[in-house]
């Protein structure tokens, strides 16, 4: 009989870092074992806190007023962008647009800047690995302009070998759009290659990063990225408050893709005139109490320190690793090594369907996900038809990580299997 | 804990081994019921004769639930008819809302293993796509 913890000493090493649960009143007040962050992280105290002080404080809509409390509620708006631009390090506030979440970001460029730009025989490229949110708007984009997608594809590992990246860009990429970290197998992109090759034939990238903004320094100038999308909720903040960065002469030259309230300069019975940037991107009531909590969350996030988060995480993934490595039955995707996780193990357990493997777990209190993932081709791709996945968030604890490895070692005895 | 007895014998036994997971090369009618959301699949095969289900079988993938449930399911309807079949596979359904009584939930047996699932809405779908693949075979017939 086998089972969790193999040795008592399996935990020396790991540096005693700060309990950062204490932040997190869901976290403090229940005893589950969150362990599905990918999908969405906990809410810290402050960003809460953040939320509540805008609508007890400062309630009006913003950037329409012309009282003392509208302009309290447009400041604070604002303020947040400029947060959320220096979090970036993107060269101007108005090269930041607020949005309801990554999915709405991408469709944002493929709508307005990819309708309005590509001709048939243009090429969108595209990794195998992309979430569906950054595959169905350019499948959309494809076909209604009849440019062509084109897919990268990884090795069994997650991987995408540099010199294939750059192979895949052609004289006719106009577009690439790829996620920077996988969903799926935690494995980063070669982002950096694929946007000087892509440049080099006057493309433009995108880089959805909706799993690498909470765990890696991004630096939108120094990556030279053209768009940049990320979600609020996934780094602590809100759902329903999300993140485009566009360099400022691309969002300029774009269409708006909402129309509608507050992104115009006057309307006649004809037409209208649009607001400029970032407004032009805005259309109607926009989400003040969730950009006002953003900003609020990558407060907590810096004053955790990015370091800090990944060598935690870091820490956690391969503590993780280790545990499973040794149990029979149960196949991690993608690479043995924690470097190449970012804090997400999808596995899957011989003769045991990934949902009933949650099911058990959460009957223990234990939360992961398990299904596609919202990556259906990539886990056709890999030759599975779902996996579990456990993906981890620096305030995370070894407990967590015990309590998850103790029950999937019991996960096919509770199934029926004689072991 | 209560999923710990969620997985009971029942279920596992007709999970890992079930009686009616094969191909029926002389079935009638056949349907394939899906939940596209998590993948489950089967392939529900009847032979009917004279309104009798006189065999029927399926073949598929997906978790413990569906699978177990399906077989469950087959080992109640063969041999009963197709009003018969209608009138459990109604049972049972209500049995998953909550809505049944002690006499009914005695008369779907092993199927009454499956009553827990209630507290676990995001698994029902697993536990009724047998049924509501059944229903929809007779139910298109019917129309026709």
């Amino acid at each position: 009989m086998w089972g969790w913890p193999l040795k008592t000493n399996d935990r020396k090493g790991l540096s005693a870092l700060e309990n950062f649960k204490k932040d997190f009143p869901l976290l403090v007040d229940s005893d589950i074992a969150y362990l599905d962050n990918a999908a969405t992280e906990q809410r810290p105290r402050q960003v809460l806190e953040a939320e509540r002080e805008f609508y007890n404080k400062y309630n009006a809509n913003p950037l329409r007023g012309l009282y003392a409390l509208a302009m309290e509620a447009t400041e604070r708006y604002e303020a947040a962008r400029v947060r959320v631009q220096r979090f970036v390090n993107a060269a101007k506030p108005e090269e930041i647009i607020f949005t309801r979440n990554t999915t709405e970001s991408i469709n944002l460029v493929a709508y307005s800047y990819a309708l309005s730009t590509l001709k048939p025989g243009d090429e969108i490229l595209i990794s195998i690995a992309e979430h569906h949110s950054n595959m169905l708007p350019w499948q959309m984009a494809a076909r209604q302009t009849g440019a062509t997608l084109k897919y990268l594809e990884c090795g069994p590992d997650g991987s995408f070998p540099e010199a294939e990246v750059v192979a895949a860009v052609t004289t006719n990429t106009k577009i690439a759009a790829v996620g920077h970290i996988s969903n799926v197998l935690g494995k980063v992109m070669p982002v950096e290659a694929l946007i000087q090759a892509v440049h080099a034939v006057g493309g433009v990238v995108l880089l959805d990063a909706a799993q690498s903004a909470p765990h890696v320094p991004i630096d939108v100038q120094k990556l030279d990225v053209d768009f940049l999308a990320f979600s609020g909720h996934k780094l602590m903040a809100p759902m329903g408050i999300g993140v485009l960065y566009g360099k400022k002469a691309l969002l300029e030259a774009m269409p708006p893709f909402l129309t509608g309230g507050e992104m115009i300069e006057s309307v006649t019975r004809e037409g209208a005139t649009y607001a400029p940037l970032p407004h032009k991107f805005e259309a109607g009531t926009v989400n003040g109490g969730g950009a006002v909590a953003l900003a609020a969350a990558i407060d907590y996030l810096e004053s955790v320190g990015m370091e800090t988060i990944h060598e935690r995480e870091l820490q956690l993934t391969r503590y993780t690793l280790d545990g499973m490595k040794n149990m029979p039955c149960i196949h991690v995707q993608g690479s043995g090594r924690a470097e190449d996780h970012c804090g997400i193990i999808s596995f899957t357990i011989d003769g045991v369907h990934p949902h009933d493997i949650a099911t058990i777990l959460d009957a223990d209190g234990i939360a992961i996900r398990a299904g596609h993932h919202c990556a259906q081709p990539l886990l056709k791709h890999l030759g599975v038809m779902s996996t579990a996945r456990v993906s981890l968030a620096f305030y995370n604890t070894e407990e967590d990580v015990d309590r998850f490895l103790k029950a999937v070692c019991r996960v096919r005895r509770e199934m029926g299997y004689g072991e | 804990m209560a999923s710990r007895t969620f997985y009971n014998e029942i279920l596992t036994d007709h999970n890992l081994h079930p009686s009616h997971k094969e191909k029926l090369p002389d079935a009638n009618l056949i349907l394939e019921g899906v939940n596209p959301s998590c993948g489950d699949d089967i392939i529900l095969q009847l032979k009917v004769e004279n309104n009798e289900i006189v065999d029927g079988a399926f073949e598929g993938s997906g978790c413990a639930i569906s699978q177990a449930s399906a077989d469950i399911m087959l080992d109640m309807i063969i041999g009963r008819t197709k009003e018969d079949a209608l009138r459990l596979a109604d049972m049972f359904l209500r049995m998953i809302k909550g809505d049944v009584t002690d006499e009914e939930l005695e008369e779907l047996e092993e199927a009454a293993a499956l009553h827990d699932i209630r507290h676990m809405p995001s698994r029902v779908k697993c536990a009724v796509l047998g049924w509501h693949t059944m229903e929809e075979i007779f139910g298109k017939k019917t129309e026709e």
